[in-house]
């Protein structure tokens, strides 16, 4: 744990990922051009949805992120709240908009495939209505943040809601076995193995990568981004305190 | 393109550019974040303000 630790320094962390972002970008961007190739110039249209098929290659890896990115939330929050660790807050409050924005693409690229497929944008059926909370949740958890001025309050406010959140999940995986769904059953991540051709899947495997490593490589860049505004404040605090014994010794 | 994508080209078209506007848009956003709090640290060390330096310890 205490390794863990020393690699969760914030320090430590802007030197480690100052090196890792431009080539997590870089593998990203290759992956997502293979991928989106393979896509759009090699993988066959579909039997029966035809060439909309071409819409899961997003839909699909939109979805595993918009609940990774909420299973890397709850774990950052068990961070704040068992360790109180600075970084796990840091990392939490970074990954809500990344999240939200992937549930987001879920939610939007279901629909334009939902109506020429299934003659409608939406039907509140447990799939699409659980994916419909968790990007409320994200939601919710980004403005509970900004309700509360006092960061560390925050951090375990949103902590706390996020873990609660965390029933969700399960739901939205098993949806599809637990009730009966217009959304069809998974055809990937299931056992026994996935259930479409390959010429269809390594496509969708290596865009689902590169969407991975773009989230991950954003992630990293709010991090920074959220450490140093932390640094600021930090110092605004320092300087207007400064100020003010200046101000009182001159009064004296 | 339209053609060869038949008769549901919009559908996938649109699904297409709603991810892009909104990955482009969340990227946008970080890396102007960032770059505002590097310029506002940048500023604050500029006036010498630092832990050490305003702090009574």
């Amino acid at each position: 744990m205490a390794s863990l630790t020393e690699l969760a320094n914030p320090a430590r962390f802007m030197r480690l990922s100052g090196i890792l972002l431009p080539w997590l970008t870089g593998a990203a961007a290759l992956l997502l051009a293979i991928g989106l190739y393979l896509v759009w110039f090699v993988a066959p249209a579909d039997y029966q949805q035809g060439e909309t098929i071409k819409i899961m290659y997003i839909h699909v890896p939109a979805a595993w992120l918009a609940l990774m990115f909420y299973s890397m939330m709850a774990l950052s929050a068990l961070g704040v709240l068992v360790w109180r660790h600075p970084l796990a807050d840091v990392a939490q409050q970074a990954a809500a908009p990344i999240g939200a924005c992937f549930a987001l693409i879920c939610l939007l690229t279901g629909s334009f495939w939902g109506k020429p497929m299934w003659g409608t944008y939406w039907v509140w059926d447990a799939r699409l209505t659980s994916m419909l909370v968790l990007f409320l949740l994200y939601l919710g958890v980004i403005a509970l943040r900004r309700a509360i001025d006092e960061p560390s309050r925050a951090g375990r406010a949103v902590a706390i809601l996020t873990l609660v959140g965390c029933v969700n999940i399960p739901i939205i995986k098993f949806s599809v076995d637990w009730w009966s769904t217009l959304h069809q059953p998974a055809s990937v991540l299931r056992l026994g193995g996935p259930t479409i051709h390959a010429s269809m899947l390594w496509p969708l495997v290596i865009t689902a990568l590169g969407f991975t490593l773009l989230a991950l490589a954003l992630h990293f860049a709010a991090m920074q981004a959220e450490i140093i505004r932390r640094r600021v404040r930090t110092l605004t605090i320092f300087e207007a305190e400064r100020l003010d014994r200046l101000s009182l010794q001159a009064a004296q | 393109m339209m053609d060869a994508l038949g008769p549901h080209a919009g559908f996938i078209l649109a699904a297409y550019l709603a991810a892009a506007v909104i990955l482009l848009g969340l990227a946008t956003t970080i890396l102007l974040d960032r770059r505002a709090q590097r310029r506002a640290l940048a500023a604050l060390e500029e006036r010498g303000v630092g832990r050490r330096g305003g702090s009574t310890s």
